[in-house]
């Protein structure tokens, strides 16, 4: 089915119903990017209203943590490995961006690989990845620690900041202030845990959610699968991107997860503390921890002034609502999380609507 | 960061995979599907392989992604 095909079907389900508005909640940034990207707010009608969601793994991750990473570059001669996104993160005062151009040893890589390789052949130098992500990411962690245990690594260590999604989505469908109508579930994420762990979604809180695929056709055709849930009351959990998306998921890469990790309470910048969503090394592995091997003292970290990017994740407000918006806060210069990485929805807005403006 | 593209299995050597993608060809880790045979196409995130798709499918998002990369 192409486009202005599913178009004309969405139109002639919202026409059908006789709601003023319909929230769908992208969750994924890589889908805010996406639907940004491809103009596909502009193809819907007004009726339905897309709000971005907590899944951009920099934007969630809290100022404390980045402040903890510059700390240890502070302390101890290290070298950090780190995903291009978290480098220029603001932390309280600083961020990884700035270390490395005085000189500290941040070095950005696409791959985890990268920094276990380059721990293997430089056995003088400490090793810190960044491990940081959704369940996409965690079993790539889970990986590399076993190899490095395997090969007895003593210079290589994660600083974990790994989340996991389903317990997210559950305190943004308890908060009162944030009304959904229907959830686009991540692709990426689902391809490794499947679609079992959002099944509460439709069975406690009665709402639909659609597994998406990337593709401008896909988003769409799960918007459409979300209307008909709705007009049928009947929500389920459903999957779109079924090339990728395996009810069970891939359970070889959730063993991983699980053989490495154990399940514990997380920060999230804009959400707080939420029980059981986040990831730590298990004890076996605990002399992978950078946060153990490279203690440091307390911080006192602070979220950026008259930023909004909490309730930009949770979708109570839109990045237009954020006073630094496009003013002090823009992608070279960014204030808070969501203007910095690629999938953040300040930086989507940016890019791709500010035409309005 | 979740963002994973569509790649062809050409070679298979233990955990590591010769993949191409676009004509790129590059090495990734397939630990994660250890089912994956000469021929399919995995998705590929930071470096690994995290999930196998069917031909049909893959042959879609890579005209979407030829797509992508022509325009950026």
């Amino acid at each position: 089915m192409n486009i202005k095909e599913i178009c004309s079907e969405i139109n002639s389900l919202v026409r059908d119903q006789d709601k003023k508005s319909i929230n769908i909640m992208e969750v994924c940034g890589t889908h805010t990017m996406e639907i940004a990207r491809n103009g596909l707010k502009q193809l819907l009608p007004p009726e339905i209203n897309l709000i971005s969601g907590p899944g951009c793994p920099v934007c969630v991750t809290p100022v404390n943590e980045i402040d903890n990473i510059i700390e240890i570059l502070k302390d101890y001669d290290v070298s950090i490995f780190s995903f291009g996104d978290m480098i220029k993160v603001p932390g309280s005062s600083s961020s990884l961006a700035y270390e490395k151009s005085i000189g500290k040893d941040v070095v950005i890589c696409y791959s985890p690989l990268y920094a276990l390789e380059f721990a293997e052949n430089n056995p003088d130098k400490n090793v810190i990845f960044i491990a940081i992500g959704f369940e996409t990411t965690a079993p790539l962690s889970s990986v590399i620690v076993k190899r490095a245990s395997d090969k007895k690594l003593r210079n290589f260590f994660i600083y974990c900041t790994h989340k996991i999604i389903p317990p997210a989505l559950e305190v943004l469908l308890k908060d009162k202030k944030v009304r959904i109508d229907g959830l686009l579930l991540p692709g990426h994420v689902s391809a490794i845990i499947g679609s079992n762990p959002y099944r509460f979604i439709a069975e406690d809180y009665k709402i639909p959610g659609v597994i998406s695929g990337f593709d401008p056709a896909g988003i769409l055709q799960a918007i459409k699968m979300i209307l008909l849930q709705l007009q049928q009351e009947k929500p389920k959990i459903e999957i779109e991107y079924k090339s990728v998306v395996k009810e069970e998921g891939n359970t070889v890469a959730v063993n991983q997860i699980h053989e490495v990790f154990q399940i514990q309470d997380s920060m999230w910048r804009g959400l707080g503390s939420i029980p059981k969503s986040g990831l730590k090394l298990k004890p076996v592995f605990a002399s992978f921890d950078a946060k153990l091997k490279f203690p440091i003292k307390k911080l006192n970290s602070r979220e950026p002034k008259g930023c909004e990017c909490g309730n930009v994740l949770k979708g109570i407000k839109k990045p237009d609502d954020c006073k630094l918006f496009a003013k002090s806060c823009t992608p070279d210069n960014p204030i808070g999380p969501c203007m910095v990485s690629s999938e953040g929805t300040c930086a989507a807005y940016y890019k791709f609507y500010r035409i309005k403006y | 960061m979740c963002l994973a593209i569509p790649a062809k299995v050409i070679k298979i050597n233990k955990n590591i995979a010769e993949i191409e993608s676009l004509g790129v060809v590059k090495e990734v880790d397939i630990t994660l599907v250890p089912d994956a045979k000469i021929g399919d196409y995995v998705i590929v995130h930071a470096g690994f392989a995290i999930q196998i798709i069917d031909k049909k499918e893959a042959s879609i998002a890579e005209g979407y992604w030829k797509e992508f990369l022509e325009e950026t």
